[in-house]
C-alpha cells in the first residue's frame, strides 16, 4: 500500500497531476449546478414580485 | 439548402481554406525557426548558426558517457547514426538520461568542436511497455542476432 | 420523423426537459468507466521500462489533450451551424463547450508540465507541440472573452463562431507538430498508422479514461447549456413556471 502511494519516487508528480485533474473536473460540475440553482431562484423571485405589483 | 444558407456555408469554407493557406505559407517560411533542435549532421556540416546558443538532439552513443574528476561534469557523444558531436555538460542530468537515450542539449560549439551545453533534456520515445517485456524484446533481438552467426545453437 | 425530432430538440423548452432526463444516463457510465480506468491505470497497469511509475500521469494527460482537440472541433462545428442556420441551440452548445475545452487544455498543459519536469528535466520548452497547445488555450480564452464582451447574446454567438472557426487551422498543426518539426515531445503512440506501441495493460486504462472523459464532456456541456438556455429564456413563461415550481 505504501509502495502504491510512493509511486517509485514520483509521488509528488503523479499525485499532484491527479489532484489538479480532480479539482478541475469537479469544479466544472459544481459551477453549473450552483449557477442553475441561483438562476432559478432569481427568476422565481422576480416572477413573484412582478405578480404582486 | 436555402441559397442564403448555402452562401454562408461557402463563405465559411472559403475563410477556413484561405486562412489555412496563409498559415501554411507562414509556417513554411519560418520552418527553420520551428525546429526545436539541430541534428549532429547539421551541426557538423555547419548548417546550424554559430554565435548564439543552439540545441542539438540525438541519441547518446553507447559507452561514451564519461564523468570527469569533479563528478559533476559529464562528457558524452550525441549521434544521429551518421555524424557525432561530443557534448560537455556540468550539472544535474534528467532521470531518463542514459546511454542509447534521446537527448536535447542547448549550448555552443567551442573552438575544439566540443559542444558545451548549459542544459540537457531527455527525449523519450512513444513506446510504453513494462520492464519484463522490454527485457524479453532485448533477449529476443540478441538471440536473433546470435542465431545468424555460425556455430551458435539456438536456445 | 428524425427531422421532426431534430426540430423539436432545437426548441429550448424541449431540449431543457430532454437533456435533464439524459444527464443521469450519461453520468453513471461516465463515473463507472472513470473509476475502472483509475483502478486499471494506477493499480493494474505495470510500470514503464524507462519512465517507471511516473508515466501514470499519461492516464489524465493524454485523454485531456485529446479532449482539448475534440471539444474545439465540436465548438467550431456548432459555431458553423449557428452561423449558417441561426440555430439557438448550436450557439449555446458552442459557448458552453468553450469553458470545458479551456479546462481540458489547461489540464493537458499542466499535467504535461508536471510530467516533463522529472522525465525531460524541464517544466516547459517552446517546442512546436507545447507552443501550439498553448495557442489553443488562448483561442479558447479568446472565445470566452469575446463572448463576455458583447452584450447581445446573438451577436456574441456570431462573433465567437467566426473566431472559433478561424482557430480550427491550429488543430492539425497541434496534431502533426511532432511529425512536421523536431520537437522535445515524442511522436504519437496510439494514433499512428501501425499498431499502437503501448502494452495492452497500459492501453486499456488509457482508452477507458478517454471514453470516460468523452462522457464527462457530454454531461457537463449539457449542464452548462441548460443554464445558458435558462438565462436566455428567462422572460418566457415556461422558464418562470419552472422556476416557481422549484
Amino acid at each position: 500500500m505504501n509502495e502504491f502511494f510512493h509511486m517509485g519516487g514520483y509521488a509528488f508528480y503523479v499525485w499532484s497531476s491527479y489532484a489538479i485533474a480532480l479539482v478541475v473536473l469537479l469544479l466544472n460540475v459544481l459551477v453549473p449546478m450552483r449557477n442553475r440553482r441561483r438562476l432559478l431562484a432569481a427568476i422565481a423571485r422576480r416572477a413573484r414580485r412582478a405578480r404582486r405589483t | 439548402m436555402h441559397p442564403k444558407r448555402k452562401k454562408r456555408l461557402y463563405l465559411i469554407l472559403l475563410m477556413v481554406v484561405g486562412i489555412g493557406i496563409g498559415i501554411g505559407l507562414a509556417l513554411n517560411a519560418f520552418n527553420d525557426n520551428l525546429m526545436f533542435f539541430y541534428s549532429p549532421s547539421e551541426v557538423v556540416a555547419g548548417e546550424a548558426p554559430s554565435g548564439h546558443p543552439i540545441r542539438v538532439g540525438g541519441l547518446v552513443s553507447n559507452g561514451s558517457v564519461k564523468r570527469q574528476e569533479n563528478g559533476l561534469t559529464v562528457n558524452f557523444d550525441v549521434t544521429d547514426n551518421a555524424k557525432t558531436v561530443t557534448v560537455e555538460y556540468t550539472g544535474i542530468l534528467p532521470d531518463l538520461f542514459r546511454e542509447g537515450q534521446g537527448i536535447v542539449a542547448r549550448g555552443k560549439l567551442d573552438d575544439h568542436g566540443v559542444f558545451v551545453a548549459d542544459e540537457v533534456l531527455a527525449k523519450h520515445d512513444e513506446n510504453y511497455m513494462p520492464p519484463e517485456v522490454a527485457d524479453a524484446l532485448k533477449t529476443a533481438h540478441q538471440e536473433g542476432v546470435e542465431g545468424q552467426a555460425p556455430g551458435t545453437a539456438a536456445q | 420523423m428524425i427531422s421532426r425530432w431534430f426540430h423539436q430538440l432545437g426548441s429550448p423548452r424541449y431540449f431543457y426537459r430532454f437533456s435533464g432526463r439524459l444527464i443521469p444516463w450519461l453520468a453513471v457510465p461516465c463515473a463507472v468507466l472513470m473509476l475502472a480506468g483509475l483502478y486499471q491505470g494506477l493499480v493494474v497497469a505495470p510500470p514503464d521500462y524507462q519512465q517507471g511509475e511516473s508515466y501514470r500521469i499519461m492516464f489524465v494527460h493524454v485523454p485531456s489533450a485529446w479532449m482539448s482537440l475534440f471539444i474545439y472541433m465540436v465548438m467550431a462545428g456548432a459555431g458553423a451551424i449557428a452561423l449558417i442556420w441561426h440555430m439557438k441551440l448550436a450557439e449555446v452548445i458552442a459557448i458552453s463547450s468553450a469553458h470545458i475545452g479551456a479546462s481540458f487544455t489547461f489540464l493537458a498543459l499542466i499535467t504535461g508540465s508536471i510530467w516533463g519536469k522529472p522525465m525531460w528535466g524541464t517544466w516547459w520548452v517552446w517546442d512546436a507541440r507545447l507552443t501550439s497547445e498553448l495557442i489553443l488555450l488562448f483561442l479558447y480564452l479568446g472565445v470566452i472573452a469575446l463572448h463576455n464582451a458583447i452584450d447581445d447574446k446573438r451577436t456574441a454567438a456570431r462573433a465567437t463562431a467566426i473566431l472559433a472557426i478561424v482557430g480550427v487551422v491550429n488543430i492539425p498543426i497541434i496534431h502533426y507538430s511532432v511529425e512536421w518539426w523536431n520537437t522535445l515531445h515524442q511522436g504519437p503512440t496510439v494514433t499512428k498508422f501501425d499498431a499502437p506501441s503501448i502494452d495492452m495493460r497500459m492501453l486499456i486504462p488509457l482508452l477507458l479514461m478517454a471514453v470516460a472523459f468523452k462522457l464527462y464532456y457530454a454531461v457537463v456541456v449539457l449542464m452548462r447549456a441548460r443554464c445558458e438556455l435558462l438565462e436566455r429564456e428567462r422572460n418566457t413563461l415556461w422558464v418562470s413556471e419552472l422556476a416557481e415550481s422549484k
